[in-house]
């Protein structure tokens, strides 16, 4: 069907996944991504990110929605090197590709993000020990630039901006194509082991001792006991299984289930309770595991974000260099009233190309928050000081409610990116709510 | 099943192709934009699992250029070797406001979704007969069942749409030619971006899934989502009065 006007937009609320905070501004959508990017101020994908990373800065130009950029445009089954467009969907990818044995080489905690969106966030996963981030293996991108033009933009054609776009949070410029190389895997099953800790200290322990040795580890912990047992924890580790281990027939896609609108559910008590009971859930063993329910355990919940009601929630991640100071971070946030259900623990290797990525060596800790306005503010600030003392930071893709001097105490080549950014976007024409609020981009 | 899309390259179109190709159906996409074509060939061969195979040819063809209608068929035929089924997705959109602000918009709605779609449906016909009958399956819209204030330029076009398509099937299935008309609701696709999404609002691949159950069996009419079987059967029976206040 032809319009005249491709998905002219009108204005309505958009929200990232935290629901946290609301954003007042005008989504095109339409397959042409390539047209509908003339003039935006910013691409949306899947709106996965938690807090106001894909919502529209105040002031700016209309978005650009890319889910309908959907098509893949070359695949080569022998080297796995894969060419699509930006809004296509990991899960289509996997729905696809996993059972012809290729897997991206890096994969977020959802499969319901697009590749535009792995790109500017730079991602990472399980085996960010091994794997490094998801730039590390984007081979190119097509990107239409502030100025208009189209380009393809390679290591080797525009190194800079090429590395300020990974994980440059759509500021650099539209990304239309990806071009990426995927992983070959021995099956599409996973092999996973499940180990349980009393403390914080002895998680931390395993979780190093585990990434010796696996290719995919994390974490989860407790965030409700206190005292000794504070941080109690479960270290979950896997490998692609081998094809003699594994079921003969590739897994067949998950039934998903709907959380429907309800008033937040998420409190202390009830998270209390979730805690307690994901801990005797999670008893140690080891054996074959779906592909879905080890890489997106909470994309069995779909909408699960609601379960925090109409005020949302934020994500705190911050990654600590020196694994003794989880613990002092943890005990501030409780002693603040915090209290989280999905806390995961992910160890991280060497910082990749991207010059904004977020991953440096050291372990990152990520923390859901129900958004209790000033004083969530409050704990944020507060978890930044110590995080800032520390060599500590914070991931943009999560991020709702970082003040600018923290952010920009914890990125050491901010300025670098900037230059970039400046070189390629005089005017400012590419902005977001959280440009404006982290980088005095002005409305 | 050997088959031709017209419009595969966007929306539903482009939903229905993919679970053509991903059943391993052979495929000719008919379209306006070579380039367009090209890049939705690509997307479907690596949907379907052969990756650098030649599966999913194009034509180019343009809803406007109906001197071209026929021998984009015969090439897709030729290239096919045989001819199972043709599916019409292309159309041209606009609110009934643009519509009536726009008489150049006006004119092309009425050409492409009423004219010349009956045309290329004559074309597709006569090629689908002499290959021993199969389907003709085209999208109208609920749009054309019953006039409402908000929406009857357009439906005026896909009404006289239906109303043709119907006595199509009519006349030949008994020849072994199953004309399927679709008419979907509101469908969350490009073209309906910017509008408010009433309720029971489809999505693509949904609606690409009943179409395809639909053309499977021959059925000769769905509605996608398909509760707007139901509302339409209620709204057909509405007199006039109450017609007449509908706001929707
Ligand atoms: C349950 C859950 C688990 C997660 N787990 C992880 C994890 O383990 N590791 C991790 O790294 N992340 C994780 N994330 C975060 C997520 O991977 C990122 O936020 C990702 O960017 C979301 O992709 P999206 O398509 O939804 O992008 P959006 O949220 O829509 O956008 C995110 C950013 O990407 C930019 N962007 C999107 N498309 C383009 C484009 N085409 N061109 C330029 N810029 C673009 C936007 O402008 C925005 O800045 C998780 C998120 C959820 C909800």
């Amino acid at each position: 069907m032809d319009r005249r006007n491709p998905g002219a937009g009108r204005e309505q609320d958009l929200v990232g996944w935290g629901r946290y905070p609301r954003a007042r501004g005008v989504e095109v959508r339409s397959e042409d991504l390539e047209s509908i990017t003339r003039g935006a101020s910013l691409c949306r994908g899947l709106g996965r990110a938690y807090g106001d990373a894909a919502l529209p800065a105040r002031g700016a130009a209309p978005l650009a929605a890319t889910p309908l950029a959907d098509r893949l445009l070359a695949f080569d089954p022998e080297t796995g090197v894969l060419r699509a467009e930006a809004g296509v969907s990991l899960e289509t990818l996997n729905r696809l590709l996993l059972p012809r044995g290729w897997f991206t080489p890096v994969t977020p905690g959802t499969q319901f993000v697009t590749l535009g969106g792995m790109v500017a966030a730079d991602v990472h996963g399980k085996n960010h020990h091994v794997a490094g981030c998801f730039g590390e293996h984007v081979t190119a991108l097509r990107m239409r630039v502030a100025d208009g033009r189209v380009l393809e933009v390679t290591d080797e054609s525009e190194p800079e901006l090429f590395r300020a776009t990974l994980g440059g949070m759509g500021l650099t410029g539209h990304v239309l194509e990806v071009e990426v190389r995927l992983e070959r895997v021995s099956s599409p099953w996973i092999w996973r082991e499940r180990t349980r800790h009393p403390d914080l200290a002895s998680v931390l322990e395993a979780l190093e001792a585990a990434s010796a040795e696996w290719p995919m580890t994390m974490a989860w912990i407790d965030t409700t006991s206190r005292g000794r047992a504070l941080g109690r924890g479960v270290v979950i580790v896997g490998r692609w299984a081998e094809p003699d281990e594994a079921p003969a027939q590739p897994p067949q896609p998950k039934r998903r289930f709907e959380v429907p609108p309800l008033p937040g559910l998420m409190n202390r008590s009830t998270i209390r309770a979730l805690n307690a009971a994901y801990w005797s859930v999670m008893r140690p063993g080891a054996g074959i595991e779906h592909p879905e329910s080890f890489f997106y355990p909470l994309d069995m919940l779909r909408h699960w974000n609601r379960g925090y009601g109409r005020r949302g929630f934020v994500q705190y991640q911050v990654v600590l260099p020196r694994a003794g100071d989880h613990a002092e971070l943890l005990e501030r946030f409780q002693r603040l009233g915090g209290a989280s259900f999905v806390t995961v623990l992910k160890d991280c290797g060497e910082a990749g190309r991207g010059t904004l990525s977020w991953p440096k060596p050291g372990t990152s800790l990520a923390l859901d928050v129900p958004m209790r306005g000033d004083a969530t503010q409050r704990l944020v600030d507060d978890l930044n000081e110590f995080a800032v003392e520390r060599g500590g930071r914070i991931y943009l893709a999560k991020d709702a409610l970082t003040r600018p001097e923290h952010f920009r105490a914890m990125y050491p080549r901010l300025d670098e990116w900037q230059a970039v950014r400046r070189k390629w976007d005089p005017e400012g024409v590419l902005q977001s709510a959280q440009s404006q609020r982290l980088l005095g981009d002005a409305p | 099943m050997k088959t031709v899309i017209f419009g595969a390259t966007r929306g539903m179109g482009r939903a229905l192709a993919r679970l053509l190709a991903e059943r391993g159906d052979e495929l000719v996409l008919l379209g306006r934009d070579p380039a367009e074509l090209e890049k939705s060939a690509k997307d479907l061969e690596i949907r379907a699992g052969g990756a650098g195979h030649d599966r999913v040819g194009t034509e180019v063809c343009d809803l406007f250029d109906r001197k071209a209608f026929g021998s984009a068929l015969d090439a897709a035929v030729q290239r096919l070797g045989g001819l199972d089924a043709v599916i019409v997705t292309a159309g041209v959109f606009g609110t009934q406001d643009e519509l009536t602000d726009d008489a150049d918009l006006l004119d092309r709605v009425l050409v492409a979704d009423f004219v010349n779609t009956v045309h290329f449906c004559e074309e597709a016909r006569l090629r689908l007969l002499e290959s021993g009958g199969g389907k003709l399956c085209v999208f109208s819209s609920v749009a054309g069942e019953r006039a409402r204030r908000t929406i009857f330029l357009y439906g005026a076009a896909k009404a006289g749409l239906s109303y043709y398509l119907e006595g199509l099937d009519h006349r030949y299935r008994g020849e072994g030619l199953a004309t399927i008309c679709v008419k979907p609701g509101f469908v969350r696709t490009s073209m309906t971006a910017g509008l408010d999404p009433p309720p029971f609002t489809g999505e693509p691949d949904a609606v690409a899934r009943s179409v395809l159950r639909a053309i499977d069996r021959g059925r000769p009419v769905v509605y996608a989502p398909p509760i707007w079987r139901w509302i339409m059967l209620t709204i057909r029976w509405l007199p006039r009065a109450v017609m007449r206040r509908l706001r929707f």
